[in-house]
């Protein structure tokens, strides 16, 4: 059975509500609890065994035992979160908050404290 | 397992039968679910899957040709599957004759030949072609 | 005798979602033939079986299309535990089977905007998407992601639902079943929208069948066909009939697909009502060693993935066959004798999703 202004009663509740839409980046994104956005390491705890580097499906971790350093380059990474389930020490977390833009691709390195204080 | 209680097996044929196993599908009312190529030593495994509407039952004919051995196209019994033959010929280079529409290498437009075939087995082709060149000259 | 020409369409036009070309051979503003050419998104995602492991590819799969995601993880992970032999815990059956669900509530309001976007109604595409947008908070809740849900893996799933998030998803069904009745009204019943849409893309019981159209495409023409009778997940405890029309045209496919998302609703109440308590994921060893073909029912029709392995690591072949795939056929046959006009239309009624069909 075909009607006209069907849609009529739609428009009318959307005209006189509220907008839908946030104002982003006035009003600050809250994200939920279980997003997925970048990895965050607790260095402390690392002792470089490099399973991460081998579960990453994007070969986005590089891990190197001799300077006890771990970087992640964050463009690669797609927030799987394979690195947080296997990791031995459980020191990798996957915490909301998408990686912003930037205008070149570079690698985050983190360095195990224990070797800055031996430099010192 | 998981309770998947239709049956769904694969027949192992001949390349000469394909045509006639095609043929009874057809007569059974069965409809073509896909067709896709497989490489492995030095040969390729096709397989035509088959698929029943009414008891879901999947069955798939398997056989294997040479990396140069020249296949005969089902699509003269199913139109549609053009597409998946035209798509055989140029992600892995399966010798496939007279497809109903041909497009001749030109579905996907990729640069590189036969991007899908492994290395071993493109070098594996070239040589096959080569010979089948000298003994026919 | 009037002159025949041949035009163009894609891959860029405004109402495509995804790049695909067509030749459309027309006779004074009536289409003849379509011949179509795909391959602008083509990344060969096959081919990385040589370099990433049987556990590694579920991430690469799972990526193959943002729409079709889940399905895409779940059948890989089902293939693979076909293979292996890996008993999955009925609770991992239960929550694949509800997520599953929802992301075909999540394809299928899609497609509703991207049909009236293609009409021209351009507010009942941003009232159906507003909808959208509450499944994704719903499903960013459970599983951290929007589109990509990253929550299979081989023997199970990764990620648990709590009393209060299953709370949070009924109380977000409920919230919507009124917001969605409302866009069906006008859907099915407004002037413009019938007089566009009934009588368009017409295709007979026995040409979808001939032409090999899965999906809500050919059950719309008669065809009652559903993959999920097969019993896969969980899908053998709930209960649930195909959903189909007789009239074939792009009403009725819209009718079809629209009457889906309620019978996803009702399934997941039912899969909700009787989730099982137990482990979340089965402990797997070992390499996959055998062949499998297995199906299962996208949003868009019957996906099947296929995988060989011999006991490496590294998978011998992993194909997917999408549903596109299977409806391009019927695609060119509906084009026949349409209007040019009526074009785009017809395309988005098959639900084209190309980067799936090309990986």
């Amino acid at each position: 059975m075909a009607r006209i202004m069907v849609f009529l009663p739609v428009v009318m509740k959307n005209l006189f509500s509220r907008p839908v839409t946030k104002r982003y980046p006035a009003e600050p994104i809250v994200y939920q609890e279980r997003s997925r956005g970048h990895i965050e390491i607790e260095i402390e705890k690392c002792i470089s065994c490099s399973i991460c580097q081998l579960m990453c499906p994007s070969d986005a971790i590089t891990v190197d035992k001799s300077d006890k350093t771990w970087a992640i380059n964050r463009f690669d990474c797609v927030q799987c979160g394979s690195c947080t389930l296997k990791c031995p020490k459980k020191c990798l977390h996957l915490v909301p908050g998408y990686q912003m833009p930037e205008q070149e691709k570079k690698t985050e390195v983190c360095t195990h404290p224990a070797d800055i204080q031996q430099t010192t | 397992m998981a309770e998947n209680s239709v049956t769904n097996n694969i027949i192992e044929i001949d390349k000469a039968e394909l045509l006639e196993n095609t043929m009874r599908m057809k007569n059974k009312g069965l409809r073509l679910s896909q067709a896709c190529a497989a490489y492995a030593d030095g040969k390729f495994e096709l397989s035509y899957s088959f698929s029943d509407d009414e008891t879901y039952e999947y069955t798939t004919l398997r056989f294997i040709v040479g990396l140069c051995e020249p296949v005969a196209s089902i699509s003269e019994f199913y139109p549609y599957a053009s597409f998946y033959e035209n798509e055989m010929k140029e992600l892995f280079g399966v010798n496939i004759e007279m497809i109903r529409f041909d497009y001749h290498d030109k579905l996907y437009r990729i640069k590189k030949e036969t991007p899908l075939l492994p290395e071993e087995g493109r070098v594996l082709k070239k040589q096959e072609e080569r010979e089948a060149g000298e003994t026919n000259v | 005798m009037s002159k025949k020409s041949v035009i163009p369409f894609g891959p860029q036009h405004p109402v495509l979602p995804e790049p695909v070309h067509l030749d459309l051979v027309i006779e004074d503003e009536k289409v003849i033939q379509a011949i179509p050419n795909i391959g602008f998104v083509h990344r060969g995602l096959e081919s990385l079986t040589e370099t990433k492991d049987f556990n590694k590819l579920i991430w690469v799969v799972e990526r193959t299309c943002g729409i079709c995601s889940f399905g895409h993880g779940m059948g890989y992970a089902e293939a693979v535990e076909h293979v292996m032999n890996v008993d999955v815990t009925p609770r991992a059956k239960y929550l694949r089977s509800i997520w599953f669900e929802m992301s075909r509530v999540h394809s299928h309001l899609l497609w509703l905007g991207l049909m009236a976007d293609a009409m021209g109604f351009e507010s009942l595409f941003y009232q159906t998407w507003r909808i959208r947008e509450k499944i994704l908070d719903l499903m960013e809740a459970a599983t951290g992601g929007r589109v990509i849900f990253s929550v299979n893996t081989i023997g199970g799933v990764l990620k648990d639902m709590g009393p209060d998030m299953i709370k949070a998803f009924l109380d977000g069904i409920a919230e919507l079943y009124p917001q969605i009745h409302a866009i069906q009204k006008t859907f099915m019943d407004d002037y413009t929208v019938q007089t566009r849409m009934k009588g368009c893309g017409v295709l007979t019981r026995e040409q979808a069948h001939a032409l090999g159209c899965t999906g809500p495409t050919a059950r719309a023409s008669g065809i009652a066909k559903d993959i999920r009778e097969c019993g896969y997940a969980a899908y053998s405890d709930l209960d649930f009939e195909p959903i189909v029309s007789k009239d074939g045209d792009c009403y009725a496919r819209c009718d079809v697909r629209i009457k889906e998302i309620f019978q996803s609703f009702d399934l997941i109440r039912q899969a909700i009502g009787k989730l099982p308590e137990g482990e979340l994921a089965a402990h797997v060893k070992g390499n996959p060693s055998g062949e499998y073909f297995m199906r299962v029912e996208q949003p868009r029709g019957e996906a099947i993935y296929y995988i060989k392995g011999s006991g490496k690591k590294f998978l011998d072949r992993m194909r997917i066959r999408t549903p596109t795939f299977a409806n391009l056929a019927g695609l060119c046959e509906m084009l026949k004798n349409a209007e040019l006009a009526d074009v785009p239309m017809m395309i988005v009624t098959i639900d084209p999703c190309i980067s799936c069909t090309e990986r």
